[in-house]
């Protein structure tokens, strides 16, 4: 009889786990945000992501952020119990500006969750790359990309600070994961619809016939860089 | 008869017990001291204020040493994670002790109330309370940026409504202004007497009003050069236009300081090596330490820098030993005696191309003696023993051998050979000098300082005289007069062996920079000091970039710390026989490059402060 009170009251002490996904991507009309990879460790801390959207769920007292990281395609995905919630992007997140309400704060969205669901969350990118072609002669990795400069104005619009082409073994190429890299400084760009770098590929140990290559893009006061999506390049 | 006669006891004692009943109950209590007890005598009333003294705010000190491997001047051996993340957190580094700053507050309150204390020990310990909140509002200033600036003990009045209670954010200029006008205010109270390092004096008030000006003069000129990291309202971020006031009060305060003679760079050693080092170990008469955390053997109160530290070829407690390794990054930054700066020649170009040295210190000599009385390189001795740093032997074909335990013994043609070193280095072997360099400074020579059971009493010095020569160098040169700022900086040169001196037109950002990283590294203020000159995400900018090729310029990234390390050629009859080669490399646990985020400038105020208190606003760009 014990055993049975026993397994009861496990039974109703525990809560059902979050079964609806939230997921979806971050974009521009259409286009996806591609960003760098999070670089999720075991050692210092698990939270922090280079771009992540946060939900504040109303219902509780305390209230305290659900981190939503966005991955390198763009794409974020979260399992959340049903509810209600609120979307914000903090404060110089993203490559991108979110809307501000009138007291400079965050504005936020109102996510209903019930069920599972998808969602496109549209943003205003301060540039956007497009026509990223790479190529690869010998062990040289040629990279073009044009910028286009979707904020304009003189109070929001933001320079370019550099422009990088990473290449990395895996598929994981950006800022902190690469083993080749060139980088063109702001000023040196001439014209942003044509940049063209070129990085040489060191001998990679253990040797492989191919390498990913990617194009960044560094604003200048922001912390986050967009990127070009990845493309697998052959000797 | 008897039944009444025990009634009318009964009664009796019923009636004494009730017209006495205040006092019956009002026993004073034999363990514990009222507070009416407590400040009526000055002993206890210093016990008081000898425990805030105990909970000052230091982010890293060498009772505390594993974040001065968490950016550029030292691998962790041993704890490899600070080397394989790469974003800083937003949580690190943050401070928000306002228990702390009510226990101070209350302190101040209660001994200012007390009537029992002769009026000199009264306003003294009331200007040591002021010195503490003061120097704990500059700790939240310096991780948070403004903060809620509370100077009484707020009480709550049980309504339910704690809306009184909470207070938004200063500015962050309204915090360093009242930490600057508090020394103003306390400094004269305090007492004039350099030989009191425990407790706050006179000289400790000008010095600390002198960084924290200098800090908030930084913060308004370089924090226009990244104007994200403000709040609309000053929470954050102070306007370009105080500046030069700040700089000015900086100044101002740290000439007070020098012209009041009480202090004096450390001299007391011919060898300028061993004087530097000195420096931070001795405690008797020591004219250059300001103020100081203290420790005492068999007091209770040691630590356990030199325990965690000392070479491992000469521990004194097993597997103890060697965790924190100065990175070549440091000590290649340290300049020649012809005030130029040079990368360490190792090799003509590529890196099997050796230079040979006779002795592997060689390699080190005619740089700055601030080097050696910072690290212990290679060829150097420690408690008079050799520390026996080496990778392995390079043999006759070039080709390198070594092994996987400290001092391990190999075959070569026959003959037993040491191929590596009693401290190794051995890469992933926990202590072994894997960043090439062990630590010599606060590192406690005395016997014993390795042995758990004794450990060390090497004291921390939070404010030293050498500092505010510096400070005073600064600000002179952010005000325009070089001339000045060479004259105050040249003092420390002098004392590190670096005789010819700079002139005005040599004082510029990248050697206020750079002097400040070789005379002050593993004292604490590295971080602080890229933050206030917004340069700290630029240098830890996330990108793997190889080791500088230019230490003397400040914006250089380092994200990554390099090492260095010894080989003994072995080739008997050959000419290069027991000459020493080196090889630069990246340890293979130094996995991510450190990228420190606009948003790290000002740690996170957490999601339950705010929730207590809505009307804190988030720091920015987090």
């Amino acid at each position: 009889m014990l055993l049975t009170i026993g397994l009861t009251a496990c039974h109703k002490d525990n809560f059902a786990p979050p079964k609806s996904t939230f997921s979806g991507r971050v974009v521009y009309k259409g286009d996806p945000i591609l960003v760098q990879t999070a670089n999720i460790t075991d050692v210092n801390n698990v939270t922090d992501f280079p771009v992540f959207l946060e939900l504040w769920q109303a219902a509780y007292g305390n209230r305290s952020s659900i981190r939503v990281p966005v991955s390198q395609d763009g794409t974020f995905s979260s399992l959340l119990f049903d509810g209600n919630y609120k979307l914000i992007v903090p404060n110089g997140r993203g490559p991108f500006l979110w809307k501000r309400t009138a007291a400079n704060m965050p504005d936020s969205l109102n996510i209903n969750i019930q069920g599972s669901q998808t969602m496109d969350i549209e943003v205003m990118p301060y540039y956007m790359l497009r026509s990223a072609q790479f190529t690869m002669s010998g062990r040289k990795a040629t990279g073009s990309v044009k910028l286009e400069k979707v904020i304009t104005d003189v109070v929001n619009g933001k320079a370019v600070e550099r422009v990088s082409l990473y290449v990395n073994t895996t598929q994981f190429v950006d800022a902190g994961n690469n083993v080749a890299k060139t980088d063109l400084v702001g000023v040196d760009v001439k014209d942003i619809s044509s940049v063209n770098l070129i990085a040489d590929v060191p001998t990679l140990i253990p040797s492989q016939g191919y390498v990913y290559a990617r194009i960044g893009l560094k604003i200048s006061g922001v912390s986050d860089m967009i990127y070009t999506p990845i493309q697998k390049l052959t000797f | 008869m008897k039944k009444y006669i025990a009634m009318l006891l009964g009664a009796l004692a019923l009636g004494n017990g009730c017209t006495s009943d205040r006092d019956f109950l009002d026993v004073k209590p034999t363990t514990i001291l009222l507070l009416d007890d407590v400040y009526s005598d000055p002993r206890l009333v210093l016990s008081v204020v000898t425990d805030l003294y105990n909970r000052i705010p230091d982010l890293v000190k060498p009772s505390n040493f594993g974040l001065y491997a968490g950016f550029d001047e030292a691998f962790a051996s041993g704890d490899y994670g600070r080397h394989q993340f790469r974003d800083y957190s937003y949580d690190d580094w943050n401070y928000w002790d306002y228990g702390y700053i009510r226990e101070i507050n209350l302190f101040i309150q209660r001994v200012n109330a007390t009537t029992k204390l002769i009026p000199a020990d009264q306003a003294q310990f009331v200007a040591e309370g002021r010195y503490l909140r003061a120097n704990a509002y500059f700790e939240l200033a310096k991780r948070m940026g403004g903060v809620p600036l509370i100077t009484e003990p707020l009480t709550y009045d049980y309504s339910g409504d704690v809306a009184s209670l909470r207070k938004p954010r200063a500015k962050e200029s309204e915090v360093y202004d009242f930490v600057i006008s508090e020394m103003e205010a306390i400094k004269t109270i305090l007492p004039k007497n350099a030989g009191e390092k425990s407790r706050a004096t006179y000289g400790l008030a000008l010095a600390t009003e002198a960084r924290a000006a200098l800090y908030a003069g930084s913060i308004a000129k370089y924090g226009a050069t990244t104007p994200t990291v403000s709040l609309p309202n000053g929470e954050v971020g102070i306007p370009v236009s105080k500046a030069t006031a700040y700089y000015q009060t900086a100044l101002k305060a740290a000439q007070e300081l020098i012209t009041s003679g009480q202090y004096s760079l450390y001299m007391k050693r011919p060898d300028l090596s061993d004087n530097f080092a000195y420096l931070f170990l001795d405690k008797t008469n020591n004219p250059e330490a300001i103020f100081v955390e203290d420790f005492k053997l068999k007091s209770g109160k040691m630590q356990g820098f030199a325990l965690d530290n000392q070479p491992r070829a000469i521990t004194e407690e097993g597997e103890r030993g060697g965790r924190l390794n100065p990175s070549l990054n440091l000590v290649q930054s340290f300049e020649k005696l012809d005030n130029t700066f040079a990368t360490l020649p190792i090799n003509k170009g590529i890196p099997d191309n050796y230079i040979y040295y006779d002795k592997p210190e060689d390699l080190f000599a005619g740089r700055d003696a601030r080097l050696r009385g910072t690290v212990l390189v290679p060829g150097a001795t420690f408690k008079d023993r050799p520390i026996d740093i080496y990778a392995g032997l390079i043999l006759k074909d070039n080709s390198i051998l070594t092994g996987n335990a400290l001092g391990q013994l190999k075959d070569v043609n026959g003959v037993k050979v040491k191929v590596v070193g009693l401290s190794g280095p051995i890469d992933k072997y926990d202590g072994s000098a894997q960043g090439g360099f062990y630590m010599r400074k606060y590192n406690d020579p005395a016997v014993g300082s390795g042995q758990i059971g004794t450990q060390s009493e090497v004291w921390f010095i939070r404010y030293r005289y050498g500092e505010v020569l510096l400070n005073a160098a600064e600000a002179a040169f952010e005000l325009g007069q070089g001339a000045l700022a060479a004259t105050y900086m040249n003092q420390v040169r002098v004392r590190a062996g670096l005789t010819i001196p700079l002139t005005a037109s040599d004082i510029t950002f990248d050697r206020i920079v750079h002097e400040r990283k070789v005379e002050l590294a593993f004292e604490g203020h590295e971080l602080f000091d890229y933050k206030r000159w917004r340069i700290a995400h630029i240098v830890w900018d996330g990108s793997n970039s190889d080791l500088t090729t230019k230490p003397g310029v400040a914006t250089e990234p380092s994200t990554r710390v390099y090492s260095l390390w010894p080989y003994l050629v072995y080739n008997p009859g050959g000419a290069n026989d027991g000459k020493w080669a080196f090889r630069k490399l990246l340890s293979p646990q130094v996995t991510q490059s450190h990228n420190f985020r606009l948003g790290n400038y000002y740690s996170r105020i957490s999601d339950g402060i705010i929730n207590n208190n809505p009307l804190i606003l988030r720091n920015p760009n987090q």
